[in-house]
């Protein structure tokens, strides 16, 4: 029989939290830590006005898939195909707004439907036909990058009407452009208001869930802790939305991002599908003998990279104005690499949205620092693939030692 | 002074906020049968682990005499070029290997990397004869059963010149005739002057083929037992594990029987693999309220493919038969379809089909049922919360808090969320596999216990378990199965494992 240890602690000592927690806070400091690291060494371009909201337009659609992404890798599988999705669904956005010149209210969802079926005609493959998804989706990925260049005709097709454009280079108007108290420095104030009011809900929702969790005896973390991560993460955000407002404001694509990592963060820990997806991944035998529906569960997941492919793959040809059969190539690594920086198991079952997320933006800084220093692609690929492999290691060795 | 070949001395061995082992200490004769026993978490298997050096000297307080000298064994080759082996409980076989290749693994007969065959064959041969195995030295693993798997696993640990052999649970998997033809080999290789220390539940088996019996208690040492000088009774031996008397194995239980809860009828099923096969031959069973019912027969009679082919028709195909709850037909093609007409079935292997590991207790708890802790898809954390934290103290599970991940609890408590997991679906009939395979007699005798309060709320229970003494002790009635049949039905009156066995064997007979 196991030991009983001691009455459990509410309150742990933030030597033994740092210790528990230790991957979370590591892949945020490693981030924090690299964007300072290229400040420094692109000596202050990175944290200018436009080249965050360059970062922010760059990294948009990594962070859209890995969403996606994420959940498949969680699941136990894998999607290779989501580069040939977001040229494929790019290219089929191009004839219909450019060729047959119908309108993008109409165009949007409907692409984002042929994403979904994309997905579904490989989750079938997968789910109910049990095809590893590797092999599934790699067929995928040739099948859908041929069939690209079919509807493309080997040419790029553009420009794109300016509405559609907007979806990439818009950003969303100073609606308190008459309250701005500094009209020469701040340009778009709306922006600084929406993250201070954002910071003061964080802190509200974040003390409101401390509280909750005193009320059930559920372990909080220490409190110096508490507010010191709210401290730091509250101040980066308030510096950057400060450098935006002085800047254009938020992207279009930063608002649909951050709902979408939003909503994905509540699916993923608050939803009965969230909690299905992490069970089937850990122990699909058991997973499915407890009754959870595992072949509907997986082809949903593929469903949805599909129409998140889909997305991805509009505000890439929005963004280029063009949309070419060679867009995207090679976007499965970078999304993949995102989830697996992020903390995700290649075995399935573990991984988490915000990992994800800043795994994503953890490439992204340094794709952005590379190229600002004017490095070439090969040291790109090469720092990419080292840092890879050295936060797969960092995690195993953790795994090992605990 | 006898010869000792193996002392270990004050072995002490701490994991992060855990004391595994305390001051163990360990004396095997050379040529004796050593057995340890103690219930699960006691510290055998890593006592184990630490004289074979996968936890490397340096890591433990204490010391290892072998073969009259201090060891220091920093790996497992260590200790196995000294002819130390281990076979675990899980085997450490390729399944799509031969016999030979498998035997050979990572000590080829090579000359330059080239495999001599010829040679490989011949020697595999006479390692099977010695095992007493007669099959092939080309037959692939995955197409012999466990008891001969176990075999060569032996033949194995022949080829490495063994002179210490250490078997973790030999039997567990295994049928009767099985385990005896082990025990019987194991006492053969005590003639020629083998050493073997033996891991074992089975108490009726140590009793049989043991000449000391060391017991294990919360890490650490009790007592060595010498089968030569006392008789040592079963009873004398739980004793010892458990710390106190265990006057009766089996709670007490008036029976309340009611009405007929579950009917099967004229229930076929083909082989899930073999499709042509016939596996399943009209089966027929019932369960009432209140009723503990019990489905004897060997490995392989088909008593998991029955109740798996039942609940939503898990294993099989082709399968034909009608299934009654209340006197109604329910359907129970889908898994929640049978969950819905009151089904819930707990595993055999909780490890593989009942948990998932890396998920802690709640959410293991909740995982059948998410739905009555959410509104609308969103999970209510503490409603979630409320019925972890209920199970957990009405079940009594061991454990930190609800937070703990299920790959930390030992055997007994493991089960114990598996079986918290069906409970929160309200079943009417409970199906449980072999709820106490791998258990310790204090966890075991908790399991039944729960057992006893599920009928006495009025919950038809089918078991089934490969432990008859477990089964005449719980069970109101008795089906038998052999050969994908049910064979007999015994009553408590009439059920003994005299009469269980002789309704397998004339079974037998007949086809």
């Amino acid at each position: 029989m196991v030991a009983e240890t001691s009455a459990p602690k509410t309150t742990p000592s933030i030597g033994d939290y740092l210790r528990n927690n230790i991957r979370e806070y590591g892949l945020l400091v490693a981030l924090v830590v690299i964007m300072l690291f290229f400040q420094f060494l692109t000596a202050g371009v990175l944290f200018r006005p436009v080249n965050l909201t360059n970062l922010v337009l760059q990294n948009s659609f990594i962070v859209i898939m890995a969403l996606g992404m994420l959940l498949i890798i969680v699941a136990g599988h894998i999607d290779l195909s989501v580069g040939s999705i977001v040229a494929f669904t790019g290219g089929l956005s191009a004839i219909m707004l450019v060729k047959w010149g119908l309108h993008f209210s109409i165009v949007v969802p409907l692409c984002l439907i042929l994403g979904g079926l994309v997905g579904a005609a490989q989750g079938y493959w997968v789910a109910y036909r049990k095809i590893p998804a590797f092999i599934v989706t790699l067929a995928g990925m040739l099948v859908f990058r041929g069939l690209t260049y079919l509807v493309l005709q080997n040419r790029p097709i553009g420009p794109f009407p300016k509405d559609f454009q907007l979806l990439s280079t818009g950003f969303i108007p100073d609606f308190l452009y008459f309250i701005n108290p500094l009209p020469g420095v701040i340009t778009n104030f709306f922006a600084l208001v929406a993250v201070l009011v954002l910071v003061a809900v964080a802190i509200y929702y974040g003390v409101k869930d401390r509280r909750t969790n005193e009320l059930h005896g559920t372990e909080n973390e220490p409190f110096a802790f508490f507010v010191l991560q709210m401290g730091i993460i509250s101040a980066v955000a308030i510096f950057l939305g400060f450098q935006l407002s002085t800047y254009k404001g938020f992207p279009n694509v930063l608002v649909v991002m951050a709902l979408l990592i939003a909503l994905y963060t509540f699916v993923t820990t608050r939803s009965t599908i969230g909690r299905r997806i992490y069970a089937m991944g850990g122990n699909e035998k058991a997973a499915k003998l407890s009754g959870i529906n595992t072949e509907r569960l997986t082809f949903y997941t593929f469903v949805n990279m599909g129409v998140l492919a889909a997305l991805a793959g509009m505000i890439i040809a929005a963004r280029l104005n063009s949309a070419t059969p060679k867009a995207g190539v090679g976007f499965e690594l970078d999304v993949i690499a995102a989830c697996f920086i992020g903390g995700a198991s290649a075995s399935g079952g573990v991984g988490k949205i915000t990992g994800a997320v800043i795994g994503a933006f953890i490439m992204g800084v340094m794709n952005n620092g590379m190229s600002i220093m004017g490095l070439g692609i090969d040291y790109q690929q090469l720092v990419k693939g080292l840092v890879l492999l050295a936060a797969v290691f960092f995690d195993v060795y953790n795994k090992n030692k605990g | 002074m006898d010869n000792i070949i193996l002392e270990m001395r004050g072995i002490t061995k701490t994991f992060p906020g855990v004391k595994a082992l305390d001051n163990v200490n360990l004396k095997v004769r050379e040529g004796e049968i050593h057995a340890l026993v103690g219930e699960n978490g006691a510290g055998k298997s890593t006592l184990m682990k630490v004289l074979s050096g996968v936890y490397p000297a340096g890591t433990y307080d204490g010391e290892i005499h072998y073969d009259r000298e201090v060891r220091h064994f920093s790996t497992i080759s260590d200790s196995e070029h000294l002819g130390i082996i281990i076979i675990h409980q899980e085997l450490a076989l390729v399944p799509l290997l031969s016999i030979a290749e498998n035997i050979f693994l990572g000590n080829e007969i090579a000359t330059n990397g080239v495999i001599d065959w010829p040679k490989t064959f011949s020697r595999t041969q006479e390692l099977l004869t010695k095992v007493g195995l007669k099959e092939p030295p080309t037959t692939r693993i995955t197409d012999i059963g466990v008891g001969k798997q176990q075999l060569v696993e032996i033949a194995k640990a022949l080829s490495k010149k063994v002179r210490l052999l250490i078997l973790d649970e030999p039997t567990a998997s295994l049928n009767e005739t099985d385990s005896d033809a082990l025990l019987k080999l194991l006492m053969e290789f005590r003639k020629q002057g083998m050493t073997s220390i033996i891991i074992s539940h089975k108490l009726n088996e140590i009793k049989k083929v043991a000449d000391k019996i060391t017991i294990l208690r919360d890490g650490g040492t009790v007592e060595t037992l010498d089968c030569h000088n006392e008789d040592i009774s079963e009873d004398r031996i739980i004793k010892g594990m458990v710390g106190r008397d265990m006057e009766d194995r089996y709670p007490p239980r008036e029976p309340k029987i009611g009405e007929t809860l579950l009917e099967v009828r004229n229930w076929n099923v083909f082989h899930q693999q073999h499709r042509d096969r016939q596996f399943l031959h009209n089966i027929n069973f019932n369960v009432r309220a209140g009723e503990v019912v019990g489905i004897a027969g060997l490995m392989g009679a088909g008593r998991t493919e029955t109740v798996m082919s039942i609940f939503g028709k898990s294993w099989g195909h082709k399968i034909t038969g009608e299934v009654f709850m209340h006197g109604k037909q329910v359907d129970v093609s889908t898994i929640p379809r049978a969950i819905d007409a009151g089904l819930a079935y707990v595993t055999e292997d909780r490890k593989q089909l009942g948990l998932v590991l890396n998920n802690n207790i709640m959410h293991n708890t909740t995982l059948s049922n998410l739905n009555a802790v959410a509104n609308n898809g969103v999970i209510d954390d503490h409603k979630e919360r409320k019925v972890a934290t209920d199970y957990r103290s009405k079940l009594r599970i061991r454990s930190h808090s609800i937070y703990q991940e299920a790959v930390n609890l030992s055997g007994g408590n493991q089960q114990k969320v598996v079986l918290s997991k069906w409970l929160f679906t309200s079943p009417e009939v409970l199906i449980l596999d072999e709820p106490t395979r791998g258990i310790d007699v204090g966890a075991k005798y908790e399991i039944y216990t729960i057992i006893n309060q599920l009928a006495a709320e009025g919950k038809g229970i089918l078991m089934i378990s490969s432990e008859m003494p477990e089964l005449l002790g719980t069970c109101d009635r008795i089906y038998v199965m052999n050969e994908g049949r049910i064979v007999a039905e015994l009553s408590k009156q009439e059920a003994s494992q005299e009469s269980i066995m002789r309704a397998i064997m004339r079974s037998g007979e007949k086809h």
